[in-house]
C-alpha cells in the first residue's frame, strides 16, 4: 500500500464524518450508548465504554459547531 | 488624538535611517500587516515613480551606490521580520519549542549507547527514566530518556537508503522517493494516533507525551536500516536473518520501555481499586504495539529487497 499524505487526510476526514453523523436519539440510545446513560461510575475509573461515549459526544459537539441551524430544522421536522 | 499621532509615528520610525525614502515606506508599512500582496503592488508602483527623481539625489545615500538597492534591502528586511514574527506566533500555538529542545539535547555518547541498546537490549539492566525534581533528565544525562534526534536521522537515512536500494535494482525514479517518504510518515502518524487513542480510552495516567510516542515509533527505523543494509549486502537470507534479529531486539526494547511508563502508573489516588481488566488491558497495549513493529518493518522494507 503506497500512502500519500493526502490519503491520510481523506481517511481522517471520512472517519470523523462517520462519527459526527451518528444520531443521538435514533441510534445511540437504542444500543445503549446515549449520553444520558453514561453517568454511572463515580470514582476515577470510568471504563472503556464511558470513555468511548464521551469521545463520540465530544467529536459530535465539535463538528456540529457551525451547523446548529441545520440540525434544528431536522429535529422540528421529525417531531411530528 | 493620541491614536492618530501614534498611527503616524510607526512608519516614520521604520523609515528613519534613509532620510529620503520616507515616501516609499509610508505606503508599505501601513498596508503590510493586513494585505501583503496589495502593499507590494503599491510599493512597486511607487518605487517606479520616485526613482526618476532619486537619481539626482543619490549622492546623499552613502550606504549603497544605488539607492534603489538600499530601499529594496530595507523593504526586504522589514518584510522578513514580519514573516518571522508571524511564523513564530503560529508555531507557538501548537507546540512549545522548549519541550522540543529537550528531545534534541543529545551528545555522541548518548547516541552510541542508545543505538547499542536498540540493537542489543538484552544486557541493559536499568530501564528506569531518572528524574530530577519532577522533570525528566535530558538525554545527555540519562540513557533511558527518549529523544527525537535518532528517529529523525534514522527516518531520513531510511529514505535515502530506499532510494539507493531501488536504484540498484534499476527501479528508481524521483516520485518513488517521495512516495516512500510519505508512506513511512503516514504509518508513523497512524501508529501514534492509535497509541494515543488507546491510552485515552483506557484512562492510563502516564507522562508519555505525543513526542515520546513519536520517538518510540521512530526507533524502528534504526532496525529497518539495519535490515535493508543486510538485505542488500547478503541477499535474501541476510535480509531474513537481520529482520528476525532487529524485530526481536525492537520488541524487547519496546516492551521493557513501555512497561516502565504504562504499567505501574496506578496513580496514588486510586487506592488499589482498579478492576481486574485494567492491568491486562495495559499489558495488551504494550504487547500489541510491540507486535506491530515487525509487521511494519516487513511491510516497509520487503519491497526494497526482492
Amino acid at each position: 500500500m503506497a500512502f500519500t499524505l493526502y490519503s491520510l487526510i481523506q481517511a481522517a476526514i471520512l472517519c470523523i464524518n462517520a462519527v459526527a453523523v451518528l444520531h443521538e436519539e435514533r441510534f445511540l440510545s437504542k444500543i445503549g450508548w446515549g449520553v444520558d446513560q453514561s453517568v454511572g461510575g463515580f470514582g476515577d475509573e470510568p471504563g472503556i465504554k464511558v470513555q468511548l461515549m464521551n469521545l463520540i459526544r465530544s467529536v459530535r459537539t465539535v463538528m456540529r459547531g457551525g451547523k446548529f441551524k441545520f440540525t434544528g430544522k431536522h429535529k422540528d421536522r421529525n417531531e411530528n | 488624538f493620541t491614536y492618530y499621532s501614534g498611527f503616524h509615528s510607526k512608519p516614520r520610525a521604520r523609515a528613519a535611517p534613509p532620510a529620503g525614502d520616507s515616501v516609499l515606506f509610508e505606503d508599505t508599512s501601513s498596508a503590510a500587516p493586513a494585505m501583503n500582496s496589495q502593499g507590494y503592488y503599491t510599493s512597486g508602483y511607487n518605487m517606479g515613480g520616485p526613482s526618476n527623481d532619486m537619481q539626482g539625489g543619490g549622492g546623499m545615500n552613502n550606504l549603497f551606490a544605488d539607492p534603489m538597492a538600499n530601499a529594496a534591502m530595507m523593504y526586504g528586511s522589514s518584510l522578513a521580520n514580519q514573516g518571522k514574527d508571524m511564523v513564530n506566533k503560529e508555531i507557538s500555538r501548537f507546540m512549545t519549542v522548549n519541550k522540543l529542545k529537550y528531545f534534541f539535547a543529545v551528545d555522541t555518547r548518548y547516541v552510541l549507547k542508545k543505538l547499542m541498546i536498540l540493537m542489543f537490549p538484552y544486557t541493559h539492566q536499568d530501564w528506569e527514566v531518572r528524574y530530577h525534581r519532577d522533570t525528566p533528565l535530558t538525554p545527555r544525562q540519562d540513557v533511558n530518556a527518549s529523544d527525537l534526534y535518532i528517529p529523525t536521522m534514522a527516518f531520513i537515512t531510511y529514505i535515502l537508503l530506499a532510494g539507493m536500494a531501488l536504484g540498484i535494482q534499476k527501479r528508481f525514479s524521483p516520485e518513488v522517493l517521495g512516495l516512500c517518504a510519505s508512506t513511512a510518515l503516514v504509518w508513523v502518524i497512524i501508529e501514534v494516533l492509535v497509541m494515543l487513542l488507546s491510552l485515552y480510552l483506557l484512562t492510563v495516567h502516564t507522562d508519555l507525551s505525543t513526542f515520546d510516542l513519536i520517538a518510540y515509533s521512530g526507533y524502528k527505523y534504526v532496525g529497518m536500516i539495519f535490515t535493508v543494509l543486510c538485505g542488500l549486502l547478503f541477499g535474501s537470507d541476510g535480509y531474513f536473518v537481520a529482520f528476525a534479529w532487529s524485530s526481536f531486539a525492537l520488541m524487547f526494547f519496546i516492551v521493557r520501555s513501555l512497561k516502565m511508563k504504562i504499567l505501574p502508573s496506578l496513580s496514588s489516588d486510586s487506592m488499589g481499586m482498579g478492576s481486574n481488566a485494567k492491568p491486562q488491558l495495559r499489558l495488551y497495549i504494550t504487547v500489541a504495539s510491540a507486535l506491530f513493529q515487525p509487521i511494519i518493518i516487513y511491510w516497509l522494507t520487503s519491497h526494497l529487497v526482492r
